[in-house]
């Protein structure tokens, strides 16, 4: 784990080509990169929020997964620090780190061990960017990012919500899977198709710009 | 406009289909998605494989599924396919129309598509 993300980091500064192993483009990548997190530190709940307002971006996940040390926290923003005590983490919080900064906004985040709050445990990661910063990325493919988390994690309850000055993106898992009695998985292709033309008709309503 | 009536009626199709699925999985398509997955393209040939396996009509048998990091970034996008009574195979920067070629050739057709597997001295 060490050595792969050094080496994506290393491939990120020095590649000539955009093309393979650029910093992601599209914000809706570090949504899904984020989001896996979470995924990963064994979440059932998981609440990702896009709030755009004023022409700053407030991106938020919050979790019950099995949280972190304040240690962690402390040392989550530094790419170096990606030792096995911290290998659920990664690159990808220096990566939203740095595309924050550079767009006048920041990252911060909040984490309950389960070591130590073994009933209410998680985390919450919120990140501010400036929309209109010439260093901001296209929103992109935020659709696909929401179906290819439910795809890898049909039985987490996701609940995603896109709030714009024109209106609301939103969708709970939770309900769908309440609707479907249990007999269908959320992963399945048609019903992942369903979920998509969602989603698609609920952006087209908010006529977002990206 | 997308109903929940719609989604109701979906299950009701496939209540039977999913049945039999359960019950053969016999290969497994690993998607790499960990950072460095993500960040080499990882999404798309993700949902390349999914629609590739239900248009070929392999939906019963074979299943997609998401991991994190292998731990050789530098290939990513990295897929393996698990495939009852065979070796695993390693493919990888893969794309979205190379997704399509090893549904085609190889989870259809039973022969790996070489060219792209990590054994190929090319990359």
């Amino acid at each position: 784990m060490l050595s792969c993300e050094c080496t994506i980091l290393i491939y990120t500064v020095t590649s000539q080509s955009k093309e393979r192993f650029g910093i992601m483009e599209e914000f809706s990548l570090y949504v899904l990169d984020i989001t896996m997190n979470s995924v990963r530190a064994g979440a059932t709940d998981i609440r990702i929020t896009l709030t755009e307002k004023d022409g700053m971006l407030t991106f938020s996940v919050t979790d019950n997964g099995c949280g972190m040390k304040a240690e962690q926290v402390k040392n989550l923003k530094d790419p170096f620090f990606t030792t096995r005590k911290t290998r659920a983490v990664g690159l990808g919080v220096p990566f939203l780190t740095m595309l924050a900064e550079q767009t006048g906004g920041g990252v911060d985040i909040t984490s309950r061990y389960e070591g130590e709050y073994p009933e209410s445990h998680g985390t919450t990661i919120t990140a501010t960017f400036g929309m209109d910063h010439i260093d901001f990325i296209p929103l992109g493919d935020m659709v696909s990012t929401v179906t290819t988390l439910i795809q890898g994690s049909p039985d987490v309850n996701f609940t995603f919500t896109h709030e714009t000055p024109k209106g609301k993106v939103e969708l709970s898992t939770r309900q769908l899977r309440e609707l479907l009695g249990g007999e269908v998985s959320l992963a399945e292709l048609e019903i992942l198709e369903w979920i998509r033309g969602y989603l698609i008709e609920g952006y087209a309503e908010i006529k977002t710009e990206n | 406009m997308k109903s929940f009536e719609e989604l109701l009626a979906i299950k009701e199709k496939m209540k039977d289909k999913v049945a039999i699925r359960q019950a053969s999985d016999d290969t497994r398509i690993v998607v790499g998605m960990a950072t460095c997955g993500i960040a080499a393209g990882a999404r798309p040939v993700l949902n390349a494989f999914v629609e590739a396996v239900a248009a070929e009509g392999l939906a019963e048998k074979v299943t997609v599924t998401q991991t994190g990091c292998i731990g050789i970034c530098q290939y990513e996008p990295v897929v393996e396919v698990y495939a009852k009574g065979e070796e695993k195979v390693t493919y990888v920067k893969m794309t979205a129309e190379k997704a399509k070629e090893v549904v085609e050739k190889h989870i259809k057709g039973g022969t790996p598509v070489a060219e792209y597997t990590i054994g190929n001295g090319t990359l």
